[in-house]
């Protein structure tokens, strides 16, 4: 109470008469939410219901457990708006761009999550007597901070000028996001069934709140002014995730999506800067496994031969590039739709082809639908990444030995891109996508460096192929189709790059990332499990057209269009 | 002779199935001269233009560029010496302005896909040229301070300088005006007549396509009036002026009217 007469105070005495009647809501609508999100926060701390049979045990009484941690985290952070809406000092920062939108976004996260692990509750237990009288009262105090902030008026203020810090506290303050950012991803990694769809609501919820408050742009001009240090400590995050003590379960997922983000990254290369659509890139990534596969001495292998790590990954490069260059030549001469039906055609030629070279229908390269089995581990410098090794105390197993190896893989296909994408080349590639005529006008031979860009891009998923092959024991042809239901394959390459943010190196990593969690934690569902991606997908494209990180380019377009409104 | 010409075209015709858009025309820019085409719509003057440049492989007849035959290709075209701007603007929207002009370099750069990887010393160099040549025409062109604006930004009569800027960034012996004036207002055509002037000075000659008489006749040294296809007169402003001619062409005749 005493803020709402420190603001009146404050205020310029001759409006004070006038702005009564507005400012009361406002004093209310704050004042609420800051309750409200308290008492949420709060609510985590009761039981939820009578038994441990829901997932993640509400039973506890003085400690948050499953869902409860995510209502929890949705509460303080509305808490965190509230306080920056009054402006108390300290908290000022937190929502540098204005509090109301972003008070809204997180309140209704603490509101749909709360409420869906009630629904949750309900549906699983079999009815509503499942729900403690703690789990009617997370239910009721979700709703009173959305009341609070929907009677807020808009932000007037103009969005504050960040404040120059120290550059080591810059530094410091991207550590920490990248500390946080292993430690959401992380625990969503993590989550199962309900939980995860939990997970999702709130991160979505609280992602785009952290955007409104203006929070997401003040991290990406830190990063943008501490490039190399950003890396790094992105990098040291991602190093730092096998020491988690994550399950070896999840050091699979982890090291499958680190192939298939560095896959829709190498297709970012081809979609994103040269603007090709291509709908059969996934055959690159299979060029590169079955070369892998062939070299590297599997007891199948119709070549019976076994290169060193290193030859098989440049092999695995240079016969998938040399696959682009054969592809890119006759297709690259048609373009737009015409260039993404014939890709998706010979996309379809490479998996049918791989099946009838088994011996029968062909000659015995590919061994057919059975593919090639038993590619045995590798083992570089005598360190076998087949056996578990204990590294600072934590035990490393198979799949955290080639999740730090495609790390390395995946770190070198970033500053590909990155060099690439800012150089000659690149800048003639945005020029082909921009206008193509104009770009041969300039002196621009496109078809020359459209090749380039094919070639380039399918380089790179054959590298990342070499290493698939390793981590999945054997190659088949079933993977490496148009679409299917388990991700790498052309359509969901292409979904992580235009939901991630084509033409970005965050965007794809950060699509493929939630494009394979997606469905598999999904599998709950069933037979809606489809249905609920689709319908993400749609939320996603509504909401972030640009897709999740937008271009550099398209967030100046933006900043102007924000500027002359 | 071939010294002389920065451009040479003799006899180029065009045809699309029956039609023949350009038909047997004579064309020759001298270095230093700046030469307009003028005609009404429909007269040929962009087909033209698109065979100078490449677009267009000419049906008949040759264009040489100080001499040697240009070939058929539109970037060694450019390569050779002769840029163009476009008649509708045709700049790269998502890039910025600098981007442009720096996409304008690239006949007159070569680093590679390799180079570009290793960021050797002999890359940045390259780019640090490139970067300053760039801005140093963005000084030319007046667009210095907008140099990080995206180019969809700009307002028309800038977007219309950017293109300018871009085509002069190959560094060329001729650059092509496709209609560089259309939709400005008198003030911004005045600012670009002196800025056509001053590109001139650099040494660069220019053929320019206009409908604005005013414009064409304070600028060029010479003008050829394209009519049909067909090339119906060239000399001085003041005889292509006083031509009956072209006249007729643009405002037609009474025999014309009555036919």
């Amino acid at each position: 109470m005493n803020t709402v007469t420190r603001l009146t105070k404050t205020a310029p005495a001759a409006p004070v008469v006038q702005e009564v009647s507005p400012a009361r809501p406002a004093s209310l609508g704050r004042a609420l939410a800051a309750a409200g999100g308290a008492l949420t926060a709060a609510s985590t701390l009761v039981a939820w219901t009578w038994t441990p049979a829901f997932p993640g045990d509400l039973t506890v009484n003085g400690w948050p457990g499953g869902l409860q941690v995510l209502t929890l985290a949705s509460g303080l952070l509305t808490v965190l708006a509230a306080l920056g809406a009054y402006g108390v000092r300290g908290f000022r920062w937190a929502v540098p761009a204005g509090a109301t939108t972003a008070l809204r976004l997180f309140a209704l996260g603490g509101l749909a999550v709360t409420w869906f692990a009630v629904g949750a509750i309900s549906w699983t237990l079999g009815g509503s007597i499942n729900v403690e009288p703690g789990g009617w009262f997370a239910a009721a105090a979700s709703v009173v901070p959305v009341v609070g902030a929907f009677l807020l008026p808009q932000d007037p203020r103009v969005p504050l000028k960040p404040r120059q810090l120290p550059s080591w506290a810059e530094l410091l303050l991207i550590a920490a996001a990248a500390g946080a950012g292993l430690l959401v991803f992380t625990y969503g990694i993590g989550t199962e069934g309900e939980l995860f769809a939990g997970f999702l609501i709130t991160a979505g919820f609280a992602a785009a709140g952290l955007a409104k408050a203006g929070l997401l742009a003040r991290l990406t001009g830190l990063t943008a002014r501490h490039r190399t240090t950003a890396s790094a400590a992105t990098l040291v995050a991602a190093i730092a995730f096998p020491f988690t003590g994550s399950d070896e379960t999840y050091m699979s997922v982890g090291v499958n999506i680190l192939i298939f983000a560095t896959v829709a990254l190498g297709l970012n290369v081809v979609v994103g800067l040269a603007g090709l659509l291509d709908l059969g890139y996934v055959a690159f990534l299979g060029v590169g496994a079955y070369t892998a596969a062939l070299v590297s001495g599997a007891s199948a292998s119709a070549l019976g031969i076994h290169l060193p790590f290193w030859a098989a990954v440049l092999a695995g490069g240079l016969v998938s590039m040399l696959f682009g260059l054969l592809i890119g030549a006759p297709t690259l001469r048609v373009r737009g739709d015409y260039l993404a039906i014939v890709t998706l055609g010979f996309g379809e030629i490479f998996r049918i082809a791989v099946n009838n070279l088994d011996g029968k229908s062909g000659p015995n390269i590919t061994g057919g639908p059975g593919g090639i089995p038993n590619i045995p581990d590798l083992s570089l410098f005598g360190f076998d990444f087949g056996a578990t090794h204990v590294i600072a105390g934590v035990p490393l197993g198979r799949f955290a030995n080639y999740f730090l190896l495609m790390l390395l893989v995946t770190a070198v296909v970033v500053v590909v891109f990155q060099r690439v994408g800012e150089s000659r080349t690149g800048r003639a590639w945005v020029a082909i996508r921009e206008d193509e005529t104009a770009a041969t006008a300039m002196g621009i031979n496109s078809f020359k460096l459209k090749l380039i860009a094919f070639a380039l891009g399918a380089a790179l998923a054959g590298v990342a192929g070499t290493v698939q092959a390793h981590v999945s024991y054997a190659v088949v042809p079933d993977p490496y189709q148009f679409a299917g239901a388990v991700p790498p394959n052309s359509a969901f390459l292409l979904a992580a790059v235009v939901l991630g943010g084509t033409g970005t190196v965050a965007g794809p990593l950060i699509g493929a990332a939630l494009l394979y969690l997606i469905p598999m934690k999904l599998q709950f569902m069933q037979d809606y499990q489809l249905m609920a991606f689709g319908i993400a997908l749609i939320l996603l494209m509504r909401f972030r057209p640009d897709g999740l990180v937008a271009d550099r380019r398209k967030r100046m377009n933006d900043e102007a269009a924000g500027a002359t409104a | 002779m071939s010294d002389e010409y920065v451009l040479d075209a003799t006899g180029v015709t065009m045809r699309f199935g029956g039609l023949t858009a350009v038909r047997g025309v004579d064309l020759r820019v001298g270095s230093g001269e700046i030469v307009g085409l003028i005609g009404p719509n429909g007269a040929g003057k962009t087909t033209f233009f698109n065979c100078l440049t490449g677009l267009y492989v000419p049906t008949e007849g040759t264009v040489r560029y100080r001499g040697t035959v240009l070939p058929p290709k539109p970037h060694l075209v450019t390569k050779a010496g002769i840029a163009r701007t476009f008649q509708n603007i045709r700049l790269f929207a998502h890039m910025t302005v600098l981007e442009n002009v720096l996409v304008g370099r690239h006949t007159r750069t070569k680093e590679g896909l390799l180079s570009a990887l290793l960021r050797g010393p002999g890359f940045r160099r390259a780019e640090a040229e490139s970067r300053e040549r760039a801005l140093e025409l963005l000084e030319f062109t007046g667009l210095a301070a907008k140099a990080d604006h995206l180019a969809r930004n700009l307002p028309y009569g800038e977007q219309r300088k950017l293109e300018i800027a871009r085509a002069l960034a190959s560094d060329p012996g001729l650059l092509l005006l496709d209609e560089p004036t259309a939709g400005m207002n008198p003030q911004e055509t005045r600012v670009t007549e002196e800025l056509v002037f001053a590109i001139r000075d650099r040494g660069t000659a220019v053929l320019v396509i206009e409908h604005d008489m005013r414009f064409i006749f304070n600028l060029c040294d010479r003008v050829a009036c394209l009519v049909q296809g067909e090339k119906l007169v060239e000399g001085t402003a003041d005889v292509v002026r006083g031509d009956e001619r072209v006249v007729a062409a643009y405002l037609g005749t009474t025999e014309g009217a009555a036919a």
